[in-house]
């Protein structure tokens, strides 16, 4: 017992970046006629090459030669990450090899880089660890891309007032597409009832959780989500670039470096985003597989997230899922670099105007009437 | 050699005390555990176990990293009196003002830090290996200026104090230079706080001018008023005599501060009011409540009544002059000012929502014990750094390795 103690100990080292550790690691690796039958049984436990213990699938940080960065990442991370580590590899009995594998790729991930920063390889192999993990997880078979935007493509959204209904269907599709947390029955959109007669700037005396039959006698319905401001607050605040703007115009979130000050959600002035406060869950029979690493994949505990503008779809060149399940109409949404689209018709032909403009935000998200 | 006797004296110091010291530690050290325990349900369950949520998304810890930010910034008023003009009356007074910035600024960083959702992710804001968003975002400045306001701190005193352990004098040209960047450098800590809330043009309690300057008036009034009873408290149990003089210069900034800040006050008040518009939601949440949520009123109501008291009895000469008055007031405006720099000045920064919704905070068992701990946590370094500082400053402490014949006293 003892050996195997202080092999998963250089297991530590060996994830901190610690070379030498590899070759204790073998000495120490223990004959698996001396253990106990019911370790042989499961393949010799943490010594045994199918364990990703010993030989992972992905040893990143030691096959390639550490940069600068990497190897004080590897020495600061190192103290944060043994108690993890400890915890991932002590009681060996206890766990299965899937729980150590998940541990380990965990640890790796930890000491990734922005997403911006990664070269293509690094984020194949991030894309293939949270792959793994998703599957460790239960998850299933989920696919997670990293394609970026296209060239010649601007978003823009344009809401239809007139035609709002206050179905909320949008509302639903987004939760779906997105895998929304269901505890804390998590939404991007909002959608406001007013009375007909009081101003949009008005929303003070809106209602957003509205419960009864829809569409209410005398009232007219707003959806708000984040309007991926040209000039967006919340990418000026973040102290450690972990949102950003990308070139179609989308705003998004690295989730995974994303320190969870929550300074963004002060800046925005459209109420767009939103925090983990404890662990997201979503059953996994609900759960969307097609993911993009800047949209819908597992976000973890005390970060923040937003809406993309569903950017695992609109990359493809498919609709967010809420304007593809509006059944009035009300969500128009393109490319408005497109003299041929839609948005662009509507932007051309319709008296449009967007929620605050005084802050000099400009989002990309218009509202008009018929 | 002088180094290692130095730690080894200070770290004796530190732990050597009647019963009343060590009683005193002794709880701070029991309220600090309580205060670990709350953080590691926290950690374990994520912030869902404060009462910040998506509307109120910043509480009581943001409030006391204000509060305290403006703290350590009111160091500047000993240092650049007793440093750069020379004031004999604050000489001694000095060091234990540079102790309570170091100990603040202790608490600002645990409490930004206990703020934190990802806290494992906090080397994303170091140089080299993280990135830094800077010039860009004032966090990413809050974040190099206190961390540089810590150092300087740390620096200063701690060179004077080892040269009188080792029973030579400071070289003047060695630190004062470090003493003018500091007095900039405290002033820029407090507005750089101020400018991460007044440039969001998203929360319009905060965004304006005035936020600032506010600022440094209500720093200016909590600091030095605590510096009045930390310094009381120091001449009268230790044999460490404190001027009469500070004590005096002291009650005036305290005073004045106390004043400009309640001009600051009304000047708010009269803009939010005098034709209140959209943007006045949240100061009429805040002093008179919203469509029946008014949990702030109490606290925002009690702060001003105690604000004006204080100021008022400072204002009188003869009740200045009077110990009793003197401390009375200055415990009554550190509370005010805590409560309306505080919780009075972040919670009603959210309410209502940008999109108008009003959803109330209050916080739960969880931060008030992780804010308890931490406080338990800067008072325990003061007193560490104090309870060193003194014998040396009194010649009683000195390095085994001198000739002390030769030494000279202290200043």
């Amino acid at each position: 017992m003892t050996e195997r103690r202080e092999l998963t100990f250089d297991d530590v080292l060996r994830n901190a970046g610690v070379r030498e550790a590899q070759s204790r690691l073998e000495r120490l690796t223990p004959d698996p006629a001396t253990l106990p039958p019911s370790e042989r049984e499961r393949g010799g436990g943490c010594g045994s090459g199918s364990c990703g213990c010993a030989k992972g699938p992905s040893n990143t940080l030691l096959d390639k030669p550490l940069d600068r960065r990497g190897a004080l990442g590897a020495m600061l991370g190192a103290l944060a990450v043994t108690t993890q580590a400890v915890g991932a590899c002590a009681p060996t009995s206890m766990e299965s090899d899937e729980e150590r594998e998940a541990k380990l790729l965990a640890q790796e991930e930890y000491f990734k880089g922005n997403y911006r920063l990664m070269t293509p390889e690094e984020r194949a192999e991030t894309v293939a660890r949270l792959e793994r993990l998703a599957e460790l997880r239960g998850d299933g078979d989920v696919s997670i891309r990293t394609d970026g935007a296209v060239p010649g493509v601007m978003y823009g959204y344009a809401f239809n007032i007139s035609k709002c209904k206050g179905f909320r269907n949008c509302v639903e599709a987004c939760i779906h597409e997105n895998n929304l947390d269901r505890t804390s029955d998590r939404q991007y959109i909002r959608i406001f009832e007013k009375p007909n007669g009081e101003s949009i700037n008005d929303l003070e005396h809106a209602d957003a959780t509205f419960g009864h039959e829809v569409p209410a006698e005398g009232h007219y319905y707003l959806g708000t989500q984040c309007f991926q401001c040209a000039n967006p607050p919340c990418v000026y605040v973040c102290p450690v670039q972990a949102t950003w703007q990308e070139p179609d115009g989308i705003v998004v979130v690295d989730y995974d470096w994303c320190i969870g000050c929550r300074y963004c959600m002060a800046a925005c002035p459209y109420w767009a985003r939103r925090f983990n406060w404890a662990e997201p869950e979503v059953p996994a029979e609900e759960l969307n597989p097609r993911q993009h690493y800047l949209g819908n994949r597992a976000r973890k505990k005390g970060v923040v997230e937003k809406c993309t503008y569903c950017i695992q779809r609109t990359r493809e060149g498919r609709l967010p899922a809420c304007a593809e399940a509006c059944p009035t109409g009300a969500r128009v949404f393109g490319n408005i670099l497109d003299p041929d689209s839609e948005i662009r018709w509507v932007l051309e032909n319709k008296q449009v105007f967007r929620l605050k403009e005084d802050l000099g935000t400009e989002p990309r998200f218009w509202y008009f009437m018929d | 050699m002088h180094l290692k006797w130095f730690l080894l004296s200070a770290l004796k110091s530190a732990t050597s005390g009647g019963r009343r010291y060590h009683l005193w530690m002794g709880s701070l050290t029991l309220v600090m555990l309580f205060g670990a325990y709350g953080y590691s349900v926290q950690l374990r369950d994520g912030l869902v176990v404060t009462g910040m949520n998506d509307f109120s998304s910043w509480g009581l810890y943001i409030s006391n990293f204000t509060f305290l930010v403006g703290m350590a910034a009111a160091a500047v008023m000993l240092v650049l009196p007793a440093y750069v003009l020379e004031d004999v009356d604050f000489q001694k007074a000095v060091l234990i003002a540079e102790g309570v910035a170091v100990s603040a600024l202790c608490m600002c960083l645990a409490f930004v830090t206990v703020d934190l959702g990802n806290p494992f992710a906090a080397w994303h804001l170091m140089p080299v290996i993280g990135l830094l968003n800077w010039p860009r975002s004032m966090l990413a400045w809050d974040v190099i200026v206190l961390n540089g306001y810590l150092a300087l701190n740390l620096f200063i005193p701690f060179y004077i104090l080892y040269t009188h352990y080792i029973g030579k004098h400071p070289d003047k040209s060695r630190y004062v230079p470090w003493v003018y960047l500091s007095v900039f450098w405290a002033v820029s800590i407090h507005l750089v706080t101020a400018f991460l809330m007044a440039g969001l043009p998203a929360r319009p309690f905060w965004n304006h001018g005035l936020l600032g300057p506010r600022f440094l008036a209500s720093a200016f009034t909590a600091g030095p008023a605590f510096m009045i009873l930390l310094l009381w408290f120091v001449d009268s149990q230790t044999e460490y005599d404190i001027d009469l003089g500070a004590f005096r210069k002291l009650a005036m900034v305290t005073t004045v501060a106390a004043q400009i800040n309640l001009i600051m006050l009304g000047s708010e008040i009269f803009t939010e009011f005098y034709f209140p518009t959209h943007h006045a939601q949240s100061a009429h949440y805040l002093f008179f409540g919203l469509e029946g949520h008014d949990a702030l009123v109490p606290w925002i109501r009690t702060a001003i009544v105690l604000n004006i008291g204080a100021t008022s009895v400072l204002t009188i000469h003869r009740l200045r002059e009077s110990r009793y008055w003197l401390l009375g007031s200055c415990s009554v405006l550190f509370v005010a000012v805590w409560i309306e720099k505080g919780m009075g000045l972040i919670v009603p920064g959210f309410i209502p929502s940008p999109l108008g919704e009003i959803v109330e905070y209050s916080p739960t068992w969880v931060e008030i014990v992780v804010t308890v701990g931490i406080w338990a946590m800067g008072l325990f370094i003061l007193t560490v750094l104090v309870k060193v500082a003194l014998p040396i400053e009194m010649g009683d402490l000195r390095s085994p390795l001198i000739d002390r014949r030769r030494s000279p006293r202290s200043r």
